[in-house]
């Protein structure tokens, strides 16, 4: 049942403001099976959100093809769940309200968005703050809405981009778990970006290593820990290894 | 918490209510004819004495202030969408808007006697060109403040650019929206009386001129009390109205109903 969700080939993007362009995206090849968790690491501001854009469908790339579900030509938007940095909640929505936007954008019934809502707020430990407006909840909580507001969208085909950035080391490591929980529930195909080599290893079946920008693909590294993780295999001598060898090559391209 | 909120009103409540003490005693004390300035106890007076016609006049500029807010908020809603919905539009309509605010409403007013008569439907006109302005402003300005990540979020969902509008922006520009109609609901009253000043079969405008023309200052104070109460209620109103509509914006932990 393997088949490629996502193909992404010889990708480039050149912003233009006025005269000057910037070449943000130099040629980037890379793909995710149906099912794979899929991770894109590079330094700060090397074009890894641009590249998600375009995916997303919300950006055009100036070369290069995307394809999602082998289909290069139609629209993307819409064809994946896809989450920002920040959980951008609307403030006027209550959780569940918030959880099923985007079946609202698909004019769904009211009635049965609703239902299928609850059930993933009841599934996922959040049925207790359903009628909680946004603002009253930690940074963690509204995280976790943000997710489940991704996955209600789309299920099969998950775009997050650092969704963890902002949070504490042990909140952080929670929503992980959390993650990966839903990851497995799903069957989900995932595209996650990040900075954090150690985030990378924990949750990833294939990382990407990009360089400085113009970003292009570094490395591409296997992990070939036991499913399902757990932090403590972080420990392990071959997660260390790895580690070591990627925030290396990561220094590096840190220091340009 | 009803009590902390009026007890946030006491100290203007104590500065009026010295204020009008003091002008009491100016007054009874015999510094100036009663004739040119009534004491704030003859104008209650002369407010209660009166009711019956004032309250009629009353009632009809009520009824011209809500008619004008009306056409101001759908006027105004409508114009901060168009600008919002191309930069064309905007850059062709807001110039125009800001000169429609420098007419002297002093010289319209008789303009409009003139070309529409001494009924209902200028006094309403006044009113609304008063109060779109600040509504529409506001409004135009909240649309367009909505954050472009959230927007770039539907559309990465295929969200329309209706239903970027009707999810986001618009909800989103409702704080702003009422603030500009709390502005406006301040002015409209006054726009009222401006409009019924030059010309009226019934109001308050038309009832202070008469008064002030038959040399009854009292009665005049009495119209502009009533005008002062009558705009903050108006105002009080359309808080409320804010209250129970954005329940979010107003930290309410739990969304009820």
């Amino acid at each position: 049942m393997e088949h490629t969700k996502l193909l992404v080939k010889g990708v480039t993007k050149i912003f233009q403001d006025g005269r000057q362009y910037l070449d943000t995206l130099a040629s980037i090849d890379l793909f995710v099976n149906s099912g794979e968790f899929v991770t894109v690491i590079g330094p700060s501001g090397c074009g890894k959100s641009t590249l998600f854009n375009i995916v997303a469908g919300v950006d055009q790339p100036t070369t290069g093809t995307v394809a999602i579900d082998g289909d290069a030509q139609g629209a993307r938007a819409g064809k994946a769940g896809y989450m920002p940095q920040q959980p951008l909640l609307l403030p006027w929505r209550t959780v569940v309200e918030n959880v099923l936007l985007g079946l609202d954008v698909r004019r769904q019934p009211r009635k049965q968005a609703e239902l299928e809502a609850s059930e993933l707020l009841k599934r996922f430990a959040l049925a207790d703050f359903a009628h909680h407006y946004p603002d009253t909840l930690s940074g963690g909580m509204r995280q976790r809405v943000a997710l489940l507001r991704t996955v209600l969208f789309k299920s099969s085909f998950l775009l997050l981009d650092e969704p963890f950035g902002a949070l504490d080391a042990l909140t952080r490591l929670s929503l992980q778990m959390w993650l990966l929980d839903l990851w497995q529930t799903f069957h989900s195909s995932v595209l996650f970006i990040t900075h954090d080599v150690r985030e990378a290893i924990l949750l990833s079946d294939r990382i990407y290593v990009l360089s400085a920008r113009p970003a292009r693909v570094l490395r591409i590294v296997e992990v070939d820990l036991p499913r399902p993780r757990r932090a403590e295999q972080l420990a392990l001598e071959q997660a260390v290894r790895l580690e070591q060898e990627l925030t290396a090559l990561l220094m590096k391209e840190q220091q340009l | 918490m009803k009590l902390r909120w009026l007890a946030g009103y006491g100290p203007a409540f104590v500065l009026g209510m010295t204020l009008l003490a003091l002008w009491e005693l100016y007054v009874r004390g015999g510094q100036i004819s009663s004739q040119v300035l009534p004491s704030p106890t003859t104008i209650i007076q002369a407010l209660i004495e009166h009711w019956d016609v004032i309250s009629i006049h009353t009632l009809q500029t009520l009824l011209e202030t809500v008619l004008g807010m009306a056409a101001a908020v759908i006027f105004g809603l409508l114009l901060a969408i168009t600008l919002e919905i191309s930069q064309w539009s905007r850059r062709a309509i807001y110039p125009l808007l800001v000169i429609s605010q420098t007419i002297p409403i002093i010289a319209l007013a008789p303009l409009l006697l003139i070309w529409f008569g001494i009924d209902l439907g200028p006094k309403v006109f006044v009113v609304a060109l008063y109060c779109f302005f600040p509504i529409a402003v506001a409004c135009a300005d909240g649309l367009a403040d909505a954050e472009p990540e959230l927007i770039n979020l539907l559309k990465s969902m295929r969200a329309s650019r209706w239903q970027i509008l009707w999810l986001v922006r618009l909800p989103g520009a409702m704080p702003s929206f009422f603030s500009g109609l709390r502005i406006a609901a301040t002015y409209s009253v006054t726009g009222a009386i401006f409009g019924e000043y030059v010309g009226a079969y019934q109001g308050l405008g038309i009832y202070m001129q008469l008064s002030v023309n038959s040399h009854a200052i009292v009665l005049v104070f009495a119209a502009i009390l009533v005008t002062a109460v009558l705009s903050l209620l108006l105002f009080g109103l359309v808080s409320l109205i804010e209250r129970i509509a954005l329940p979010w914006y107003h930290g309410s932990v739990v969304h009820r109903g």
